[in-house]
């Protein structure tokens, strides 16, 4: 309905005008009302998922399928087990995520260092940010979570749970670094110049006065990978470790009934849509922020 | 703005409510109509023959008025890779998909199971030549959907719960489940199930093998769960775990050609009533199920059965019981 505009609004808004996700610019003549661009999308709604609901409901395997997936009897006697199962990969995903912060940061930093001296430390960090880039997962905790045992060394841990954070933090700390280094490079460069030209050393002005605008910056898609950590964290069943997917396996295997994934499923989606939400409402804010800073 | 969002969240609150409230209803209204007979005796005695049809209908079980896949053909199922001792491997190379070197091969009809299946498909009236084999995933046995085999069997163990999705037959093995651990380790001594209690135990996922560990070992430890028993094996190499739990006859396997220190440290008493049992599985409804287990129960009648369970599983029966 609404003419296209500088400022049309995302998929969450009735109206066709920026809301939810943006500013919401005043109402101007020949625009909907407000009451009527609900009613528009409600029926809109209505229809379109009725359509799509009939489809999936008459279709000639549906009855088949409703036994398998959305069995109300299998939902309730596996959810207990698989929302326990989750405390496994809570754990995992917090104790990952301090120490893919941290490592991270070093690895971008080291990336960052000038000068030809320390070119090795550069090939290094580059390295490591390039090779477990190009490696899955899966593979690495496979490894790490088979090999290294395997070794036999004494005072090795053999606990698959260690060799999950060892893998999940090398793989993620390496997307990690160039979010960090992106965010680093964004800071121009007279700031450093400014700051050195204050009198401070080349590591005072990284920590004083780069990372703290570069971080700034960077906190949406840090979140972003977040939510990545938390869903890959699954990848660590192979190895051993009884979490939620394995769990959800477990019940399906043990009913023939694929209503335990749905389950799984819920639980992702309720865990992950409010730091979808944060994150946008964090690139909103810093858009706001930025907008009051400037001329445009 | 809130409210935008709510029309949107209200249809898709009502079609998910609307779903699932249908899900629980035991009977739903369906253009297939045969799932509400069971087909499944559910305690499947071995030696309980059904009494065939009225005569006066056509033998439904004749070779001519089955309903297959492939008409014409027998297609049975099995995984990939398929093991011993259930499916041995072909000598000279193995017949594509199943890898010569890591798998069996079931068209050769040694191993148990791929001689029940040549033994079933014989008394349906099939020849050698009438039989297909299909490699299919253990999951994509009793996924909803149209199913690429007639029959499928691969230690599928029945469960009155997998009976709800799949047609599961009578019995054609029954079997204990047992306890693997390196030889020379502490867990290799114990006898009873109390002296288990402390050690970190392993299983495949999805299998009767791991409600062994929950249901009767009752370890102190949650147990760790693999993809496959080959995972499972290089866990206990690694003293990632003291016990691997599976069937006995693959113990018997495990410990002989997958390990270089394996040992079977006893098998486990059935915990119910009956004792645990394979099935063949066929898709929810079919009409052929009655005929496989009508096959069943002529080749128990008949010998076929013990004579295949002798010449394959005689000595993959016996190891020391684990005391309760």
């Amino acid at each position: 309905m609404s003419a296209p505009s500088s400022h049309a609004g995302g998929p969450l808004d009735p109206g066709g005008r920026a809301g939810l996700l943006g500013p919401r610019g005043p109402r101007r003549a020949g625009e909907p009302s407000a009451l009527r661009s609900t009613l528009v999308a409600l029926v809109s709604t209505v229809v379109f998922f009725g359509i799509v609901g009939w489809i999936v409901v008459s279709s000639p395997g549906w009855p088949a399928v409703q036994v398998s997936f959305l069995s109300g009897k299998v939902f309730a006697s596996s959810f207990p087990s698989i929302v326990r199962a989750f405390s496994v990969n809570v754990q995992l995903f917090l104790i990952a995520e301090v120490l893919i912060l941290a490592l991270g940061l070093a690895v971008a930093v080291l990336r960052s260092l000038p000068g030809p001296v320390l070119f090795p430390v550069r090939l290094l960090a580059t390295a490591y940010v390039d090779v477990f880039r190009a490696l899955p997962g899966v593979l690495v905790i496979y490894i790490l979570g088979f090999g290294i045992p395997g070794l036999g060394l004494a005072g090795v841990p053999i606990e698959p749970f260690f060799y999950a954070v060892v893998a999940l933090t090398l793989v993620y700390s390496a997307y990690v670094s160039e979010v960090y280094r992106a965010g680093i490079e964004s800071v121009h460069p007279s700031q450093e110049a400014a700051a050195r030209s204050l009198g401070l050393t080349r590591v005072q002005a990284l920590r004083y006065v780069i990372l703290p605008q570069a971080v700034r910056r960077v906190i949406p898609p840090l979140l972003n990978d977040f939510i990545g950590l938390q869903k890959d964290t699954v990848l660590v069943s192979y190895i051993g470790v009884v979490e939620i997917f394995r769990q959800s396996y477990i019940q399906q295997a043990g009913n023939f009934n694929f209503t335990p994934y749905l389950v799984t499923a819920l639980v992702f989606v309720v865990v992950t849509l409010p730091l979808a939400r944060l994150t946008d409402w964090l690139i909103a804010r810093d858009k706001r922020r930025q907008a009051a800073g400037g001329v445009r | 703005m809130r409210t935008s969002l709510r029309p949107a969240a209200l249809a898709l609150a009502a079609l998910l409510v609307a779903a699932c409230g249908a899900g629980a209803s035991p009977t739903p209204a369906s253009t297939v109509a045969p799932t509400a007979a069971p087909t499944v005796a559910p305690t499947a005695a071995p030696t309980a023959a059904p009494t065939p049809a009225p005569t006066a209908t056509p033998d439904a079980c004749a070779k001519e008025n089955l309903t297959l896949v492939t008409p014409g053909k027998i297609t049975i199922g099995t995984d990939n890779p398929a093991y011993s001792p259930y499916f041995l491997p072909r000598d000279g190379g193995n017949t594509p998909p199943w890898d010569t070197e890591y798998s069996g091969d079931p068209t050769t009809g040694t191993g148990f199971e791929s001689a029940v299946a040549y033994a079933v498909a014989d008394k349906l009236g099939f020849t050698k030549d009438e039989i297909a084999w299909v490699a299919v995933k253990f999951d994509n046995s009793y996924a909803p959907g149209p199913k690429s085999f007639d029959f499928y069997l691969a230690q599928v163990s029945y469960k009155p719960e997998r009976a709800a999705t799949a047609d599961l037959s009578d019995g054609y093995y029954w079997l204990n489940q047992s306890l693997v651990a390196v030889g020379g380790t502490p867990i290799a001594a114990a006898r009873t199930i109390a002296d288990l209690k402390g050690y970190q135990f392993g299983a495949q996922a999805g299998t009767t093998s791991y409600d062994a560990i929950v249901n009767v070992i009752k370890p102190d430890k949650e147990p760790r769960v693999y993809d496959s028993n080959d995972a499972a094996i290089q866990a206990l190499n690694n003293k990632q775990i003291d016990g691997l739990v599976v069937d006995l006859p693959t113990a018997f396997y495990v410990t002989a050609a997958q390990m270089d220190n394996g040992v079977i440290v006893g098998q486990f008493a059935p915990t119910g009533a009956e004792q645990e049992h394979f099935s063949l599985v066929l898709a929810k409804g079919s009409p052929l199920t009655a005929c496989v287990n009508k096959a069943l129960a002529a080749m128990t009648a008949d010998g076929t059965l013990a004579r295949i369970t002798q010449e394959w599983m005689a000595d993959k029966a016996n190891a020391p019981l684990i005391q309760p």
